[in-house]
Parts: C-alpha cells; structure tokens; sequence
C-alpha cells in the first residue's frame, strides 16, 4: 500500500512520517509517535477516549484519518503542559475523584478543558450535556462533573470581583 | 476495526474534484459519518477524495435575501452563530443538537446532507426551507430544491459525478416561528424521529418529519397539522408506511411537539 508524507505539528513541535491513508490519528500518535496518553476505544467516534485538540478544537482522533492530517496542528494530553486551565482541571480530578480507570480520562480531560473555556457561564446541566460524547463507565461522572464545576466556579469567582471592580 | 486499504487525494480545485468522483472517488467532508462507516468496513471505497480544503468550502455569504452556506462549514461554526439573523438562530439550535462537540467540530452541512442518513438533523431540518442545493458537476452548476434533495436512505438527487458545493437558504423575518423535536434516549444518539415546523408570515407553513428510515416526509402545507395538532400529527405518522407502532408513536408526538412550539410563540 502506498504510504503518504504527513506532516503536522505535535504538541508544538513538527513531525514527519509516512501513514498508510487508512491508518488513523489515534494510530499515528500512539504508534509512530509513541504518545500512548491517547487512548482508543471504541474505534468509531462514539466512546471519546482518543478525543485530542485538532487545529485547536476537539475532534475524535479514531476517526480522522491519516490524509486529513497532512498540516494540522494536534495537542494530545502530554501536550498541556503549563497550560492553567489544565492544571486546574487536573488538581479536579483528583479532589473529586473524577477517575477511577482512567481510560476516559485524557479524552474528558481535552473535552473539560474545552467547555471550560468555551462556556464559562456553564451550569451543571449542560456541563453533563457537553460531557455526554464522552463515555466512563467507572464514576457514573457524578466526580467527572463536580470536577469541571469546581473550575468553572472558581474562574467565575476569579473574574466576578474583577468585573464588578470594572464596573 | 480497521479500514480497508484506500487511496487518498486531496483536490486543490473544484474541477479536480469533480474528475476525482468522475474517475469513481468517494468524497469525504468532515468524515465524521463516513469515517465510522470506514472503520467498521460497512464501506470499502478504493479512492477517497477530501474535499476539506476546497477553495470556498466553508463559509457563510448573504445577498439578495439568500444565505449561501458553504457545504463545508461545520455544525460547530453554525453552532457559533455563523449564520446571521433569524434563520442562523434556527439553525444554530439545531446544530447544537447534532452528536458532540468534538464532531459537530469537524462534520459539516453539506456532508451531513450528502450522506443523506435518514435520521440526520439537517437531513431531516432542511427540507422544511424554501432553499436549494447547489451541485457542481461537469456540465457547471444547478440547483435542486431541498424539498426533493434527500431520494431515500442514503440516495439523493445527486449524480455521482456532482459534488454539492453550497446551501442556499431564504433569509427569514424575525417574526418566523419554528419548532423541532428529536427524539434521542441520549444526547448526541442517533434520533428515532425528528419533526420540525416552520412557519414564515405571510407564506403556507411547512413541516418536515423525518427519521423514518428512508426519506423524509415533506408537508409542504402544514396549515391543517397547526390547526389540529392532535388529529393531524396522528393522521401523518399513521400514514407513513412500514413504521412499527412504537416508532410510529414518536413520529406522532414529534410532530406534535414541533407543531405546539409554533403556536406557543403565536
């Protein structure tokens, strides 16, 4: 089978290798890369565990294929490092028992990260609801939840004073 | 879970793309239908062409009254507002209920549409627009009402040398009511029926029921369902063939529900 140049920017810095066009990116990363904090469940786009940040938003890395990459810059867990919003959600984690497994867990650490910044007036509602692409079968994500509430509450308390001095 | 072995090719222009399906390529978008599909051998294409970086592919134009959708702007950019007015806030509520994030971040419009899955949001939304479809084939561009877009399950008007390019859509009064119900036991889950209701002022307003496992069903004068909800939702979803009486059920109360979201907003 023909094998095609990929090119792409891996948790900043720049890769190069030769993909069968049906390989995925799950495959590349942990395969050919050797980045195993990507995880592979289901292998259809349904369980989460391989979502990673894809030219800057989450994407299912089981399901874009090696071709699509060619120029995309990706973020896998390894690759938040000194990143704040992370590192809170992480200290999360652990203070609400937000894993038991860990299988999901790089997966809904990417997904978490992702509602924090995109939805910061997120209620607990739709933080389950934007969690749902993403399966546990461990924590029942009562944990998975209080987690990414915890953060949202504390950066809404961060900027409420802050705003209020504003205004 | 494995694809089997494809070739890979990646237009730079539009008449590639069309010579790519012409030599038998099976286009891919988003990929986030088809690539499941891929994975589970369910299709085994030998070339695929990814049209993602088509010059045009994405993107929201308006003139005249017409919104010209890009087919490869993606539902998280519909989702975001990406369409302006009150046809973008209908459309976004829909695109906020297609799967999750990470896949409404790369599937877009008019792959969604293409693929034609019967139990697809915009698949089953977009008939209910007085809008087109804008295919490109060898012969140049032509339009086909969306009406009459999706034939069946998984066929549309489509010839398997056109590619669709674009979704153009009447910009709507702030006035226009709209209701849509999908039934799913999860969010982001495959719905089981899904109805919608949109009703324009001063036009006849339309319905569209869907989810049915072929194509959808387009009521293209919805007066009698607004006036009679009951009676009338029950007379369409009995009247669908082949439904069992569970789905035919869902159907009935779908078109119900989007029919009672219209008249709450009267």
């Amino acid at each position: 089978m023909t094998r095609l140049p990929i090119r792409m920017t891996v948790n900043a810095e720049n890769v190069e290798l030769l993909a069968e066009p049906r390989s995925h990116l799950a495959d590349l990363l942990r395969g050919e890369l050797l980045l195993t904090g990507t995880h592979t469940g289901c292998e259809h786009g349904v369980c989460g565990a391989c979502t990673v940040e894809l030219d800057g938003a989450p994407a299912r890395s089981c399901i874009t294929h090696a071709g699509a990459c060619d120029g995309a810059t990706v973020r896998t867990i390894e690759g938040f490092e000194g990143d704040a919003v992370m590192a809170a959600l992480r200290e999360a984690f652990t203070a609400e028992h937000a894993l038991q497994c860990g299988y999901c867990t790089p997966g809904m650490l990417v997904m978490a990260r992702d509602i924090v910044l995109r939805l910061p007036d997120a209620d607990e509602a739709r933080v389950r609801e934007e969690l749902s692409g993403n399966l546990c079968r461990c924590t029942g994500y009562r944990g998975i939840v209080a987690a990414v509430m915890r953060v949202l509450d504390r950066r809404r308390g961060l900027a409420g004073p802050a705003a209020s001095r504003a205004a | 879970m494995k694809p089997a072995p494809f070739t890979y090719s990646r237009p730079a222009d539009w008449g590639a793309a069309v010579a790519l399906l012409q030599s038998g390529a099976r286009p891919v978008a988003g990929g986030q239908s088809i690539g499941p599909m891929l994975n589970l051998r369910v299709v085994q294409p030998d070339a695929v062409a990814d049209l993602r970086h088509l010059p045009g592919f994405g993107g929201v134009a308006l003139s005249g009254g017409l919104c010209r959708i890009g087919a490869g702007t993606t539902h998280a950019a519909i989702e975001d507002d990406a369409v302006p007015g009150r046809l973008g806030e209908i459309l976004a509520g829909v695109a906020r209920r297609i799967a999750y994030r990470p896949v409404r971040n790369r599937g877009t419009i008019g792959g969604s549409l293409a693929h034609a899955d019967p139990a697809a949001d915009w698949v089953a939304v977009l008939p209910a627009f007085r809008g087109s479809a804008v295919a490109l084939g060898p012969g140049g561009e032509r339009r086909i009402a969306l009406a009459d877009f999706v034939m069946g399950l998984m066929e549309t008007a489509l010839r398997p040398d056109e590619v669709l390019r674009a979704i153009e859509l009447p910009t709507l009064p702030a006035e226009t009511r709209w209701g849509h119900w999908k039934f799913c036991r999860k969010p982001g889950e495959f719905s089981k029926a899904t109805a919608c209701v949109l009703a324009v002022p001063g036009e006849v307003p339309r319905a569209v029921l869907a989810a049915l496992d072929e194509a959808p069903l387009v009521i293209s004068d919805a007066s009698a369902l607004l006036a009679a909800p009951e009676a009338e939702a029950a007379r369409i979803a009995n009247a669908v063939p082949g439904l069992s009486p569970w789905r035919a059920a869902l159907a009935r109360t779908a078109l119900k529900r989007a029919a009672a979201m219209v008249l709450e907003t009267a």
